[in-house]
């Protein structure tokens, strides 16, 4: 399976670096080195979901109790949380750090996924949450440790999108 | 059995508890009792108090975590059942409170709610859902009496519970609530630091 292991451990070690202690995660196929290696993580919470918006919760709790979080979801399951987002993280004011895996976009050959990646920026854009793409490796720390920062500091839910350049080795022709 | 007296029975042992109610009428209802800074109530999100008392009950595993919770909102997070049962927390207690209908979209006009039943009206079980979600310990009770006792085993005790309690569909004395969701939101994790560290049970579950 040509999902990056390099960038998911990448992106994993970002998420440590600026100090997530829970993962709550619904994986679909670019997220599963980033669930491994959670799991395999003895000093990372990670609480497997039956829906995305469990997470919107989960993290809520989390934040009252003083640890950061992560939620690990793909588009799909961003628009299955957005009752969540509305009804809890935006109206109560909760730093949420919706890692999202950018399906349907460029790219993409699995027709499923076409539509919802259609309108996922227009649906963030329309919550008002602060997003940013995830592409290259190199921005990877950078915009991880932003992120988290302006999620805490605006107490708000901040985006960013994984990109399939940063989570998927295209299998050489 | 009418909820109001549940509440009453458990109120003096939820002050060292972090509670989290659902909306409406239980969350009034509480609030009538005597407001403490280590109560939130989930204003909206019909299905995540449980969620929230889970992430809490990780995060904390030496603090007590009491969700109140209603048949409305369970039956719209039935997976969430899945994940308590899944991580078990050993500190977290699930009450819900089964009127058998969606009570408090009424506004409490006297006899002005529409009469709109859930399926448990119907013969859905949520005692034996969460069963069959996993939950090891999970029993319905149907007065007072039995309430009293499972709920109160359940705060004691080390091991996730969840108490499903048969309560008649009676609108609260009053919704009104002198605090606003925001300033509730920030007191809230104040008084969690405040609550001392009683129960320890030890890290991840
Ligand atoms: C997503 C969503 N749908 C509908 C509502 C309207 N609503 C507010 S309270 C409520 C009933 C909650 O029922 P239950 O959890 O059984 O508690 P009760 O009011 O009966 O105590 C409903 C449907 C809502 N707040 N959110």
């Amino acid at each position: 399976m040509p999902v990056s292991v390099t960038n998911s451990e990448l992106v994993y070690d970002a998420l440590k670096g600026s100090g997530v202690r829970l993962i709550s995660a619904l994986p679909e196929t670019w997220l599963v080195h980033l669930v491994r290696l959670a799991d395999q993580d003895r000093d990372m919470i990670l609480v497997r979901l039956a829906k995305e918006e469990e997470g919107i919760g989960i993290s809520t709790g989390a934040h009252f109790a003083g640890l950061r979080t992560a939620l690990l979801m793909q588009n799909h399951g961003f628009l299955q949380s957005i009752n969540g987002i509305a009804s809890l993280a935006l109206l109560y004011k909760i730093p949420l750090l919706l890692m999202i895996t950018d399906r349907g976009t460029m790219g993409e050959r699995d027709p499923w996924q076409t539509e919802g990646g259609k309108y996922t920026r227009r649906t963030l854009d329309a919550l008002n949450i602060v997003r940013d793409d995830l592409a290259r490796p190199e921005e990877v720390r950078g915009k991880v440790a932003k992120a988290m920062a302006l999620a805490q500091s605006s107490l708000s839910p901040v985006a960013l999108l994984l990109q399939r350049d940063l989570m998927w080795e295209e299998p050489a022709a | 059995m009418k909820r109001i007296d549940c509440l009453q029975a458990i109120y003096p042992r939820l002050e060292d508890c972090a509670v989290v109610t659902i909306m409406g009428a239980v969350a009034a209802e509480l609030y009538s009792l005597g407001h403490r800074p280590n109560f939130f109530y989930l204003e909206h999100a019909m299905g995540l108090a449980s969620s929230i008392g889970l992430g809490i009950a990780l995060a904390r595993p030496d603090c007590k975590v009491v969700v109140l919770d209603g048949d409305g909102s369970v039956l719209m997070n039935l997976g969430g059942l899945t994940t308590l049962a899944r991580y078990a927390p050993r500190n977290l207690v699930h009450l819900v409170f089964d009127n058998q209908v969606l009570l408090s979209v009424g506004g409490g006009a006297p006899g002005g709610h529409q009469w709109f039943t859930t399926a448990t009206s119907t013969g859905t079980d949520l005692a034996a859902v969460a069963r069959g979600a996993g939950i090891r310990r999970a029993q319905l009770v149907e007065d007072l009496d039995d309430f009293t006792e499972a709920a109160l085993d359940a705060i004691r005790g080390d091991e996730l519970a969840c108490v499903v309690a048969r309560v008649e569909a009676e609108m609260p004395a009053s919704f009104h609530m002198d605090v606003h969701m925001l300033e509730n939101r920030f007191e809230f994790p104040r008084a969690l630091q405040r609550i001392q560290a009683k129960t320890a049970t030890g890290g991840r579950t």
